[in-house]
C-alpha cells in the first residue's frame, strides 16, 4: 500500500506527472477573474469564497482521469489487480494520492490566492479550513468517477459529467463556510455539514469505486 | 499444489469464445496453449488469473497463487529499472529484486529510466516482474514478443528454473521456447458454438 502511494507521488512530481497543474489552472481561475468582473474591491471579496471554492473545484475535476488511465493504458492496473493487494485499498490509496498531489497544494496555495481576490480578513481561517475539510471529499468522489470510465477512451467528457453532480453538496457547503466566515458569522453547521460529506465519501465510496473497477476490468 | 481446470468456458465481452477446457498442471510442469488468433488465448488467461470470472466451470487454484503477465508490461516510462522492479517487490511482499535483474541481465540498465529502454528491453523487464512476485503458477501472454533469440533463451532458462523449484508455467505462445517438456494444448478444438437463439426476438432484449 504504500509502496503504491510512494510510486504515485513520485510519478506526478517527475516530468510529465502533471503535479501542478491543478495548481496552475487555479491561478489562472484567480488571476483572470479580477479582470473579468472588474477591480472593485468590494464586489471582489463578496464573490471572492465562491469563487475560490470554484476554482479548486475545478482544479480538482481537472486532474481526474489520470487517476487510473494511465495505469490502465500501460497495464499496470490489471497487475495490481492480480496482485495482493486488496482492491478497496487500492482505490484509497489513488484517492490519497490524488489528494496528495492536487487537493492539498490548493490548500496550501489557498491564502496566497484569497490576497488576489481580496478576501476580507476574517475570511482567511474559515477558507482554508473548508477546503482542508471539503477537498477529501473531491478526490475520493473523484476517484470513484475515474474508476466508473476506465477503459473509454477520451473519458474526461462523462467523467466531469458523472462527477459534477456528486460534487454540489461539497461545494455549497464548502463555499457557504467560506462565505459566512468571510462575513463574520457562526461557520459550525455548514462546517459539520462538509465534515459529514468527507468522512462519508472517505468511508463508503472506496468499496463502489473497487466494485466498479473490477467490472471495468473484465 | 497443482491447478486443475474443470470443464471451463469462458466469454469475451458477453460472447462466449472457449467452452468445456479441462486440463491440470503438476507442480514443475508447463503447459503451452497455442491456437489462432482471437481464439480467445487471452481471455482463457485473463480467467485462469482471476481478472474475469468464469462462464461455467471452475479454475482449481485461487488467484492468490498466480503471477500473469500480458502484453503491456505495466512499467512506468519515469521510473529506473530497478524502482519499477522494487515497487512491484514491496506489493508482493518479496522485497529482494537481485535475482530478477540477473535473471534478464537487466543490471547494466539498472539506474536508466525505463521510458529509454527499447522494446525488447521493456519487456525483459516485464517478465523480470514475475520473479520478484514469488508466486507459483506464471500465467504468460505472448512473452517473448519482441524479444531476440538471447534474450528467449534467457526466459527459457528463467521459467525452467522456476518449474524446477516446484513452479507451474501456463503459456500462450506461437514460437518455440526451447521448452521440450512442456506439454502443448492446442485450444481451436474448444471453440464455442454461436448461441443458439431460440426466438428471433429476443435478440433485441
Amino acid at each position: 500500500m504504500i509502496a503504491l502511494l510512494v510510486r504515485d507521488l513520485r510519478l506526478a512530481v517527475r516530468a510529465g506527472g502533471g503535479f501542478g497543474l491543478g495548481l496552475a489552472f487555479f491561478l489562472i481561475v484567480v488571476v483572470l477573474v479580477p479582470f473579468g468582473v472588474g477591480p472593485e474591491t468590494g464586489l471582489l471579496a463578496r464573490i471572492a469564497p465562491g469563487i475560490l471554492w470554484l476554482g479548486a473545484l475545478l482544479a480538482c475535476l481537472l486532474s481526474l482521469d489520470r487517476i487510473f488511465a494511465l495505469d490502465w493504458e500501460d497495464g499496470s492496473l490489471d497487475l495490481i489487480a492480480t496482485s495482493p493487494l486488496p482492491m478497496e485499498g487500492v482505490v484509497s490509496i489513488k484517492a490519497l494520492a490524488h489528494w496528495l498531489t492536487t487537493g492539498l497544494p490548493l490548500v496550501i496555495a489557498t491564502p496566497l490566492f484569497g490576497l488576489l481576490m481580496s478576501l476580507p480578513q476574517a475570511g482567511y481561517g474559515p477558507l482554508v479550513l473548508s477546503l482542508l475539510i471539503g477537498t477529501p471529499a473531491l478526490s475520493v468522489i473523484g476517484t470513484f468517477g475515474a474508476a466508473l470510465t476506465v477503459g473509454l477512451k477520451r473519458g474526461g467528457l462523462l467523467l466531469s459529467l458523472l462527477v459534477l453532480p456528486l460534487y454540489v453538496p461539497t461545494l455549497i457547503f464548502g463555499a457557504e463556510t467560506a462565505r459566512r466566515g468571510a462575513e463574520g458569522l457562526d461557520t459550525a453547521t455548514p462546517m459539520l455539514m462538509l465534515a459529514g460529506i468527507s468522512f462519508g465519501v472517505t468511508a463508503l465510496l472506496p468499496f463502489a469505486s473497487a466494485a466498479v473497477l473490477r467490472v471495468n476490468l473484465r | 499444489m497443482e491447478l486443475e481446470v474443470r470443464n471451463l468456458s469462458v466469454s469475451r465481452g458477453g460472447v462466449p469464445v472457449l467452452e468445456g477446457l479441462s486440463f491440470r498442471l503438476a507442480p514443475g510442469r508447463a503447459l503451452i496453449l497455442r491456437g489462432p488468433n482471437g481464439i480467445g488465448k487471452t481471455t482463457l488467461l485473463r480467467t485462469v488469473a482471476g481478472l474475469q470470472p468464469p462462464l461455467s466451470g471452475e479454475v482449481g487454484l485461487d488467484r492468490e497463487a498466480m503471477a500473469y503477465a500480458a502484453h503491456a508490461d505495466g512499467i512506468k516510462a519515469t521510473l529506473t529499472v530497478a524502482e519499477n522492479l522494487s515497487f512491484w517487490a514491496q506489493v508482493f511482499g518479496t522485497g529482494d529484486i537481485t535475482p530478477a535483474i540477473d535473471g534478464f541481465a537487466l543490471d547494466e540498465l539498472r539506474n536508466r529510466p525505463a521510458g529509454g529502454l527499447s522494446a525488447g528491453q521493456k519487456r525483459r523487464l516485464g517478465l523480470a516482474r514475475l520473479l520478484v512476485t514469488g508466486r507459483p503458477v506464471w500465467v504468460l501472454d505472448e512473452p517473448t514478443v519482441s524479444l531476440d533469440v538471447d534474450a528467449v533463451a534467457m526466459f527459457g532458462a528463467a521459467v525452467r528454473r522456476h518449474l524446477a523449484t516446484g513452479g507451474m508455467a501456463l503459456i500462450a505462445t506461437h514460437i518455440d521456447l526451447g521448452l521440450d517438456e512442456a506439454e502443448v494444448m492446442d485450444v481451436g478444438p474448444f471453440k464455442a458454438k454461436p448461441p443458439k437463439v431460440e426466438d428471433f426476438d429476443e435478440v433485441f432484449l
